[in-house]
């Protein structure tokens, strides 16, 4: 019997077949033309055309963080693959697995600059976690079951796959076999994290008195919701997450004191820096979090888990470091304490709390609405969480209704909150929630964008319509780029230098003509029966464009360059 | 403060592109590099020699490990260790006195002519980035230095300890 034999392009479908994908975004060009024709002959895996192909990255992006699968994008040489970069830096920064098939110019026409020909390896390098250039069909199988694998594991990431158009044609053929049990020799992340080290935090931990746990995307992406929420209980300790850990715990969770960082509640950033220990799991103590690092928490001992060792002691000095996934950390962490027959300290922590509860009476995260004034944005973030009952799966564009948000909408559960945390990338709310929406078609999905945001993706409506997604987008419409307005009357003595935005269209209209519904809310006595008609909605996109006050700050803030805890509550009042 | 780095990586294509641009993404300084096949040809040996501080140097080791293709990185600088560098240079060697002078010179050091010419002499000398330093000044006080080319630290731990799979 002969063997069958495969053109370059069907082992590309096959493989990411074997691989159990489900959907590709992409959109087709010349050098990918063949895989295209292999994907039209097939019934196994869904192509997705976007509109614009940084589009299919957030797509893919929002798939694999609303699911924890890896988000595959096919883009076509040159420009369709230089579209890509944005997409790609953004799952760089958030560690989100991807894989990025990118076509490529024929093997002899490569480094010509032939036409539609960009080095694409070399574009992304100082953003992907790995890429493959593969030059003969015999390469891609091997190519993708590694790149997946490299996507997936450790700290996850995007990885770029090259395909030069002749080795995909249907004139080449070659027999087909694919490995998905992966082996490299020069890839073997750390799994557990060291004993010594782990007998030495729980030592460390058993002995504070001020304990915070800081928790960040970590949480979410290696599912160890549950063991955190464990370990929070057994130690009775505050805990606080990242922007991007939010769901990390459940926001209502009576531990929970809110997000930290340059917009975190005053409790969660006054606890930080009045704490003698600091278990960070998961996170990397960003910027955005520790404001200046020079004041960041002096009397600290910090414990620092990561997968990632690149991340320990990049800034802030760990004293513990961890290298390991977090959810086998937290395990070992755990188990250390049983055996140590762990016995929270009663009165420490009583004492503890008391003055957390002082700063949690504070109330930091709240807002005055008058009946007569314009609508407030955290007023509309309220009404969604209240008719949503807190189990919608948001997607956020960048800005301040980001911020919104991340305040006022307290996610149950990890993977409910998707937002560009690391890379703050504007136009990924759009196609993020589209990915989480066809991941996920009975849930409620959102894009809370801004009027900004919005437009820098707003194409892919068309893209709903065609597959039928029907996300709602809720518009904090506040005629300006918020939080550029928000710094420049802080910062650029109220000069409003570009913030404003003319000629915006009428959202409304524009979602009907693709056949969506539009909504508009203008006013505070219309707002939460509108928004309660806009997600009653099941089967159509619906554009809830909310006309908000334009004035409207996100406090708390940092104080710029100031400690962790030095924090704006309001125009001119300091914490 | 000068380092020593070795790194043992996947012979691939690429694999040298990324460790060169991981060190300019970062700004991290490469003072020299060397690199090819060991004697396993799937295999590649790279010796860099860099500058920093050990808060830097710690960034460095851990984000070279980080890479893919990266197998062991080792900093073999406070190691007792063994370091050479391959120096060519090309002077001038127009009278006898200068022919005699560059002949004794590179005897002293250990090096070999490698290539005459009518006027030109090509001298071979291995050694530490020190001695090879100290070969080309004595060289200059003597005649004239036409061209040099030096290939970059290559280092090695002594005794048993080895970077290998």
């Amino acid at each position: 019997m002969t063997e069958q034999l495969f053109s370059g392009a069907e082992m590309v479908v096959k493989s990411l077949s074997a691989l159990n994908v489900k959907y590709i975004f992409g959109y087709p060009g010349g050098s990918v033309l063949d895989i295209y024709d292999a994907i039209f002959q097939q019934d196994e895996i869904e192509h997705i055309l976007v509109r614009h192909e940084q589009a299919a990255t957030h797509m893919a992006d929002g798939y694999a963080r609303a699911t924890g699968e890896v988000g595959v994008v096919l883009a076509t040489s040159g420009p369709g693959a230089t579209n890509c970069v944005t997409g790609i830096a953004t799952a760089y920064m958030d560690s989100i697995p991807m894989v990025v098939l990118a076509g490529q110019v024929a093997t002899s026409l490569i480094g010509n600059d032939a036409f539609q020909e960009t080095d694409i390896v070399g574009c992304t390098r100082p953003i992907i976690k790995h890429s493959f250039n593969c030059r003969t069909l015999a390469d891609i199988p091997d190519a993708i079951a590694k790149a997946f694998y490299i996507a997936s594991t450790g700290r996850p990431g995007p990885v770029v796959v090259e395909l030069p158009k002749d080795i995909l044609i249907p004139q080449n053929t070659g027999t087909f076999s694919i490995n998905t049990d992966v082996k490299m020799r020069s890839y073997n992340p750390n799994v557990k994290g060291h004993p010594k080290q782990i007998r030495k935090a729980v030592k460390t931990i058993k002995e504070a008195k001020r304990l915070v746990v800081y928790s960040g995307g970590g949480i979410v992406l290696s599912d160890a919701s549950a063991l955190l929420t464990e370990l929070v209980e057994t130690l009775k300790a505050p805990i606080t997450n990242t922007l991007m850990g939010l769901g990390g715990i459940s926001g209502t969770h009576d531990n929970f004191i809110g997000m930290l960082g340059m917009h975190g509640s005053l409790e969660a950033n006054k606890s930080m820096a009045n704490a003698d220990v600091i278990l960070a799991l998961g996170a990397r103590f960003d910027d955005r979090v520790t404001n200046n690092v020079e004041k960041f928490c002096p009397n600290a001992t910090i414990i620092h888990v990561d997968i990632d060792p690149t991340s320990i002691s990049k800034t802030i000095n760990a004293h513990v470091p961890v290298v390991g996934l977090v959810d086998v950390v937290i395990q070992q962490i755990l188990d250390e304490l049983k055996a140590s027959e762990f016995e929270p300290d009663e009165e420490a922590l009583s004492q503890w709390w008391q003055q957390i509860n002082l700063w949690r009476d504070m109330k930091s995260i709240s807002y005055t609405q008058k009946p007569d004034e314009k609508i407030k944005p955290q007023r509309v973030v309220e009404a969604m969480y209240r008719i949503t009952n807190g189990e919608a799966y948001i997607a956020s564009d960048v800005g301040q209704h980001q911020m919104f948000a991340a305040q006022y909408y307290a996610f149950e559960k990890p993977r409910q909150w998707i937002n560009s945390g690391g890379a703050g990338t504007m136009g990924f709310g759009l196609p993020a929630a589209m990915g989480a929406k066809l991941a996920f078609p009975d849930k409620h999905v959102i894009c809370i964008t801004g009027d900004g945001s919005i437009q820098m993706n707003i194409q892919e409506l068309s893209t709903c319509m065609q597959y039928n997604l029907p996300v709602v987008i809720v518009a904090l419409n506040n005629r300006s780029l918020g939080m550029v307005r928000q710094w420049q009357d802080m910062v650029y003595g109220g000069r409003h230098s570009s913030s404003y935005m003319e000629s915006l269209p009428d959202f409304c209209k524009l979602a009907e003509s693709y056949g969506h519904v539009g909504i508009q809310i203008d006013t505070l006595d219309e707002l939460d029966s509108k928004l309660e008609q806009a997600f009653s909605i099941k089967n159509k996109l619906v554009f809830v464009d909310v006309l908000v006050d334009e004035k409207e700050h996100v406090y708390p803030m940092h104080i710029r360059t100031g400690a962790i805890d030095d924090m704006w509550l309001a125009k001119g009042v300091k914490a | 403060m000068r380092r020593i780095l070795a790194i043992l990586m996947e012979n691939e294509p690429g694999s040298l592109s990324r460790i060169v641009g991981l060190f300019s993404q970062r700004a991290f300084n490469i003072e020299s590099l060397t690199v090819a096949p060991t004697e396993d040809s799937s295999l590649s040996r790279m010796t860099i020699a860099t500058k920093g501080d050990d808060k830097i140097l710690e960034q460095i080791v851990k984000q070279v490990n980080k890479l893919i293709d990266v197998i062991k990185i080792t900093d073999i600088t406070d190691r007792s260790h063994l370091e050479r560098e391959l120096l060519l240079v090309k002077v001038a060697a127009m009278s006898d006195k200068s022919r005699t002078e560059v002949k004794r010179i590179t005897d002293i050091f250990r090096g070999s002519i490698v290539d005459i010419g009518k006027q030109i002499y090509t001298v071979q000398l291995t050694g530490d980035a020190e001695k090879l330093n100290a070969f080309i000044e004595t060289l200059k006080n003597e005649t004239e230095i036409i061209e040099a080319v030096r290939s970059g630290t290559v280092g090695i731990a002594r005794g048993e300890k080895a970077l290998r799979i």
